[in-house]
């Protein structure tokens, strides 16, 4: 059973209430007024749910292919036709530069659309993701003559991009990684590039003929670690036409996104063009991730979604056991509606009311990439851009953690169904669980955020944060409608700047190990206290938009603060206690 | 080549439509609604017939509240030229009543062809086509379900039961369009963006020489299909076959 309907009223509302007009003020978007944008997500929600969704069962049953001999990839049945469309449909091109073909839509209409593919297929979206990720990157670092013979056929979908980090040696740790790249004598900027990259996302399909690596190696006179690594471009196909040598070796067995090839990609002196400054490769890459890692927070919103549709659908058809009310029992049939139960409404609200409150994020985040890219004031531009950077790590790690928590949630108010794969949240819960592991695993964003952002340019970017929370706390504390709400955000406020500064800036800053100890924990109570604000100011827009809408969503925002941001409290116990547990125990211990 | 073509909003066949309690209305109360499926074939056989003839327009109308205007933009964002919007009190519509002032557009705009949905998947009444064909004396193709233009005239397969029937008219014509005649296209971006910019042109029932009186049909009340009785399973093929010879009585 796959049941999905794009959640076009909430994207709407956490739209809104994120200051969305903001972005559709600028004069570069003045065509993509929310209305606009709205009719877009519909149109391309309905492709999402009639096309996408289609092939999401079958994909992960038929697995992608691969052939030793050839050393191709197969993608499943419809795979082919499907991402024809997609291209037809313009919806990878969208928020491109027109003069490489794109159509200037603001980052906006990406973020979200992202979402629904996701929501609708996993597996497939990754390879359109990826390939926005490498414009991006290229964007930024290409020089202008890779720009043009890149771009347009990468923005027009004619070519797919990946990213070639990993090796077998080597995944967090970059900076141990041996592929080689060494000059071609004549042919400046050309190298060639030698290495065995592997887990390679969409390293080989038959989507496109030609396919564009973005692959990390050290130069010859590269210095040790993470300063010594450049980037480079890897074609598969030549501009001749002919092939390079970066081959398939194989594909990886894995627990979920079986329809996305996860590739060992070997390369044997491929031809390859450096991009950006020699051993200032993390620099281009970090530009292609940040974009990767956002979108791959977002999966835990796109999954929880098309779950707790599942499980809602699920539910109000399903009945066992009487209603502990005895008014609220229907004699008429032999037992209740399983939505009478308090537990069932429990897990159903903690999926619906995170989901909202992690799309009130992304929703924040989506126009503050806009206001940083098309402000016209250079300091607005750069208070979002650090607010974007600093919530990088938050988005991708605290929307997977709870997203994967979620499905599972909606698994379980389906009860022995939900396992099975007749309702497809056991594929969403498979689907779902690598999305806390690449693009860095969740632990590593912990520590980019506490290590990194946090700190960074003397910690402005959280204070220009905390200031926000600060002005809505003082504008809103007088108005009555908002009840306790406000006083909910003030509390968390208070708790996270108290666990910053009194724990985890005096003691990380003494002992690192103390940092590492809590800094999981710690990004968590970040994401809740900024969800709380965010939620809040979703509240006071429902009071003013009232209606139907306005008071259902008013009661979901309360269950956010009545039963899930209070985690905020039991994550600042955990956090005061520090290292000490984890590391009392001896190696051989362990 | 001019096509004028339809693009009635309905309800959409995803959502759940229930009566009114009285049984006098229908409830719109978290239903959705979308462009009839039928006419959406129409509007994207209007959109290749004007393409393959290499000049010409199409031209969509729907009647209907100002909301009906997604629909005129939903056509003009798939490919269509130029919209107008009937507005007008839904409550006084009924197939008589969209089918005089099709009439009328037809007079005005004088197209080559009028291609409409077969029927509307709310009302699924079934007639608007056949009404404004009689009305203006054109020739009539309904259910096509394949269509190719010839010079100034067309030939449509049409499916009645059990068959085929092949018919050839000569425009101006009327043609409703069946399920299989083609899968209609996803609006792309780029051409969302300029259907806002396309001409739509808002105008009455007055403006059209049409008074809306009250309805020639009037609903005397709605209400849902009996629920369907439980099935059985049965164990054997002979079971099955007993069963349906004595007690279906259906063999
Ligand atoms: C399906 C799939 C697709 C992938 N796609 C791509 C791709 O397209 N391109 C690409 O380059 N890579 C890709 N990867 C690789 C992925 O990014 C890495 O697996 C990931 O970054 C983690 O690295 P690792 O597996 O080596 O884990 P390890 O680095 O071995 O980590 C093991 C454990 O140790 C922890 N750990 C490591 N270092 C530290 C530290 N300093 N402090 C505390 N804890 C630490 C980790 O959090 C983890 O829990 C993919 C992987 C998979 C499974």
């Amino acid at each position: 059973m796959q049941i999905y309907k794009a959640p076009i009223a909430d994207i709407r509302f956490a739209l809104e209430s994120a200051g969305y007009s903001r972005v559709a003020a600028f004069e570069a978007f003045s065509d993509y007024d929310l209305d606009t944008l709205m009719g877009i997500l519909d149109e391309a929600g309905k492709f999402c749910t009639k096309e996408m969704l289609a092939l999401n069962r079958t994909g992960d049953q038929e697995g992608v292919k691969y052939d030793p001999v050839t050393l191709s990839v197969t993608m499943p049945k419809g795979f082919k036709e499907l991402y024809t469309k997609f291209c037809e449909g313009e919806y990878a091109s969208m928020v491109h530069p027109p003069e490489y073909g794109g159509h200037g839509a603001p980052f906006t209409l990406a973020f979200m659309l992202s979402e629904l593919t996701t929501a609708t297929n996993k597996s497939f979206s990754m390879c359109p993701g990826l390939t926005q990720g490498l414009v991006e990157a290229l964007m930024h670092y290409g020089s202008d003559a890779q720009k043009a013979e890149y771009l347009p056929r990468l923005i027009r979908g004619a070519v797919t991009g990946t990213m070639c980090l990993t090796e077998p040696q080597c995944g967090t740790d970059l900076g141990i990684l041996t592929t080689r790249a060494t000059p071609v004598e004549g042919r400046a900027g050309v190298y060639s590039v030698t290495g065995t990259k592997i887990w390679i996302t969409f390293g080989e399909h038959d989507l496109t003929d030609n396919i564009i690596h973005l692959v990390l190696a050290r130069l010859p006179d590269a210095p040790e670690g993470i300063k010594g690594i450049s980037t480079f471009l890897v074609p598969k196909l030549l501009a001749d036409g002919t092939r390079n040598p970066v081959f398939c070796g194989g594909l990886e067995h894995k627990m979920g996104i079986h329809a996305s090839p996860t590739c060992v990609i070997n390369l044997e002196g491929a031809e390859g063009y450096l991009v950006g400054e020699p051993h200032q490769g993390m620099k281009v890459m970090f530009k292609m991730m940040n974009a990767a890692r956002l979108t791959v927070g977002i999966e835990g919103i796109a999954l929880s979604e098309i779950s707790y549709q599942t499980a809602l659908a699920f539910a109000k058809d399903r009945r066992q056991m009487r209603a502990l009310d005895p008014a609220k029992q229907d004699l008429s049939a032999k037992a209740d509606n399983i939505l009478v139960h308090p537990d069932v409404r429990r897990m159903l609200l903690n999926v619906r009311a995170s989901t909202e409150g992690m799309r009130a994020l992304s929703a924040w985040i989506a126009v503050h990439i806009d206001v940083a890219h098309s402000h016209p004031d250079v300091k607005v531009r750069e208070e979002a851009e650090e607010l974007v950077a600093l919530f990088t790590p938050v988005v991708k790690s605290y929307c997977t953690e709870r997203g994967f928590w979620n499905v599972s949630e909606a698994m379980q108010a389906c009860g022995g169904a939900g396992y099975t794969t007749d309702w497809s949240i056991e594929q969403y819960l498979r689907d779902m669980r690598i999305a806390l592991i690449y693009e860095g695993t969740n632990h590593i964003q912990a520590l980019d955020l506490i290590g990194r952002k946090l700190p960074s340019k003397g910690g402005r970017a959280m204070m220009a944060f905390s200031k926000r929370v600060t002005d809505f706390i003082r504008e809103n504390r007088d108005d009555e409608r908002m009840g306790s709400i406000v006083e909910s955000v003030k509390e968390a406020s208070k708790l996270l700047s108290d666990i910053t500064m009194n724990t985890l800036m005096a003691k990380a800053a003494r002992d690192p190990e103390e940092g590492g100890a809590v800094a999981s924990s710690y990004l968590n109570l970040f994401a809740l206290t900024a969800i709380s604000y965010l939620l809040g100011q979703q509240a006071k827009l429902a009071h003013e938009r009232g209606g139907r809408f306005g008071e259902t969503k008013l009661k979901v925002i309360r269950f956010f603060f009545d039963k899930i941001l209070p985690e905020i409290h039991s994550l600042a116990a955990v956090i005061r206690t520090g290292k000490a547990s984890m590391m009392a125990l001896a190696e051989d211990e362990i | 080549m001019k096509i004028i073509v339809t693009a009635k909003r309905v309800t959409d066949y995803d959502s759940k439509v229930i009566p009114t309690a009285d049984g006098k209305a229908i409830n719109f109360d978290n239903v959705d609604f979308k462009m009839n499926p039928f006419c959406e074939i129409a509007v994207e056989e209007a959109i290749r017939l004007v393409d393959a003839a290499g000049e010409g327009e199409v031209v969509v109308v729907a009647m209907g509240d100002e909301e009906a205007t997604q629909e005129v933009r939903k056509a003009l964002a798939m490919g269509a030229h130029r919209g107008v919007l009937v507005e007008c009190d839904e409550s006084k519509l009924d197939s008589d009543a969209v089918a005089r002032m099709l009439v009328k557009l037809c007079q005005d705009e004088r197209p080559d062809l009028l291609l409409l949905g077969k029927q509307a998947v709310d009302g699924d009444s079934n007639q608007v086509g056949q009404l404004v064909a009689e009305h203006l004396g054109w020739p009539q193709a309904t259910f096509a379900y394949k269509l190719s233009v010839e010079g100034k005239g067309a030939t449509v397969q049409r499916e009645v039961d059990g068959g085929v029937e092949t018919v050839r008219l000569s425009f101006p014509a009327v043609i409703t369009t069946d399920l299989r005649l083609n899968e209609p296209r996803y609006p792309s971006l780029p051409n969302i963006m300029k259907a806002k910019k396309k001409p739509l042109e808002t105008m009455s029932p007055e403006d059209l020489g049409v008074a809306l009186g009250a309805p020639k049909v009037e609903v005397v009340s709605y209400g849902l299909p009996s629920s369907r009785k439980a099935g059985q399973v049965v164990d054997s093929v002979a079971t099955l076959v007993s069963k349906l010879v004595n007690e279906a009585k259906a063999l």
